[in-house]
């Protein structure tokens, strides 16, 4: 039996040479992504998940994990398995070229122009 | 709260590159001198994930270990607020394991493997924590001095280049300030109360000290590896580094508070800037982290009948349909 400085460690009369099977494989269950919104009117921002049996459980844990402290309104929880996702190595889908200005509020400069057409008037 | 991950310094560390694809390779470094993150799911020499899995696991395992020194005294704690107080950093510890036991899953070591290894003693923790908490004052040196050590390489390694583990230390390292301020003004009150506080105060830093200055592991100066792992930014800064930077935070804020250090050679060294200290016994150091500690067997015997009497619940909640896939990030 420990004898230990814990008086917690010696209610629970546990005895130092213990030895437990191994932990299983799904012992610690699957895992969940957790989406949490600080306040009303922000998004939900991904923030890491939680392992847990099932999306109630998920829930409860993600609240202790990531809505301790600070601002929380809502926390969603999903699946990871469920979670669908591009590919890094793919992440020249995401590249764009100059001639994509068109798209860009940056793209269109007018002043020029309306510079120009002031001094032709005034002429 | 965590020190340094440790490596065997005998370790070979001929061989980390072998078998690699060198386009890859030059790939991956180039990426982490842009100062690009790594992801889960990038290519990455072995000896990368290992060490990663390694160091992040160990540090996992510390927060759940370093739990019990200081849950020891939430009984005890003097005063409801600090019960209160005491019980909060202790839940906190536990929540930072769980998110670097998460962050390490992303790399392929399931967190039923690593819970496997702890309990059966073949994964490391942080050494400090085979120590006792003799007294109130205990628990206070170890809020205020162990967090302070730990923020200093937590806020370094943040900066490292594996996302999940930076993003984890994020989170980690704004909790730590409560702990940090919480430890100082527990420490604060002893010190600069009565004689009899002053004394319990200054005994658990007599107690305390030989085990901060070993809470950074030993010198680089003997270690193979720190060459390529600051290279590959796994390793953000020396073990030396860091317990100077942890000395000239910390020896004046004790030095205030009227407390010595037991150490007679303990110095700043006008010329070099750095701190002069006996050098730790690291002999005494590798005896207590490889099992010979006073307190290394209760800890993981305490884990072990944890992890048994909850197995029964964890079992009955678990269903058949449930799937274990690598979390994503």
């Amino acid at each position: 039996m420990i004898k230990s400085l814990d008086p917690r460690v010696n209610r629970a009369s546990i005895e130092l040479e213990n030895p437990i099977e191994p932990l299983k494989e799904m012992d610690q269950w699957e895992t969940f992504e957790v989406f949490h919104q600080k306040k009303r009117g922000d998004q939900h921002m991904h923030v890491g998940i939680v392992h847990a049996p099932n999306a109630d459980m998920a829930l409860l844990f993600a609240k202790e994990q990531y809505g301790r402290r600070g601002l929380s309104v809502n926390i969603w929880v999903v699946k990871t398995r469920d979670v669908f996702t591009t590919d890094y190595d793919d992440s020249d889908i995401f590249e764009t070229v100059p001639e994509k200005q068109y798209r860009e509020a940056g793209g269109y400069k007018v002043m020029d122009k309306i510079n120009k057409y002031k001094k032709s008037v005034k002429a | 709260m965590y020190g340094n991950a440790y490596i065997d310094p005998n370790e070979k560390a001929a061989g980390i590159l072998a078998g690699e694809d060198p386009q890859k390779l030059a790939e991956f470094e180039a990426r982490i001198a842009r100062g690009e993150k790594i992801e889960p799911k990038d290519w990455m020499p072995k000896e990368y994930r290992k060490q990663l899995v390694r160091m992040i696991e160990q540090h996992a395992h510390s927060e759940i270990i370093g739990a019990l020194p200081e849950g020891t005294w939430i009984t005890r704690a003097p005063g409801f607020r600090r019960k209160l107080a005491l019980m909060a950093k202790v839940q906190d510890e536990v929540g930072h394991g769980q998110l670097l036991y998460s962050a390490a899953e992303t790399l392929g070591k399931s967190r039923e493997a690593m819970i496997n290894d702890l309990i059966t003693g073949k994964s490391k923790y942080s050494n400090v924590f085979n120590y006792p908490a003799f007294t109130w004052a205990d628990a206070c040196v170890i809020a205020w001095l162990i967090d302070a050590g730990a923020i200093i390489n937590q806020v370094a390694n943040a900066k490292g280049s594996y996302g999940p583990y930076c993003r984890a230390l994020d989170r980690i390292c704004t909790e730590e300030s409560f702990h940090l301020k919480y430890g100082h003004d527990n420490v604060v009150t002893l010190a600069t109360g009565t004689p009899v506080q002053r004394k319990m105060v200054q005994e658990a830093l007599n107690r305390w000290w030989p085990p901060i200055m070993h809470f950074f592991g030993p010198s680089d100066k003997i270690s193979n590896h720190t060459e390529i792992l600051m290279r590959w930014k796994v390793k953000m800064a020396t073990n030396d580094d860091m317990r100077q930077q942890f000395l000239n935070m910390y020896v004046p804020k004790i030095w205030d508070l009227g407390l010595t250090v037991p150490d007679v050679n303990l110095i700043k060294n006008e010329e070099t800037g750095k701190w002069d200290y006996t050098e730790p016994d690291w002999d005494e150091f590798k005896r207590v982290i490889n099992g010979g500690g006073p307190c290394n067997a209760e800890r993981l015997a305490v884990r072990r009948n944890a992890e048994e009497r909850g197995r029964w619940v964890r079992e009955a909640l678990n269903t058949a349909e449930s799937k274990y896939i690598v979390p994503l990030a």
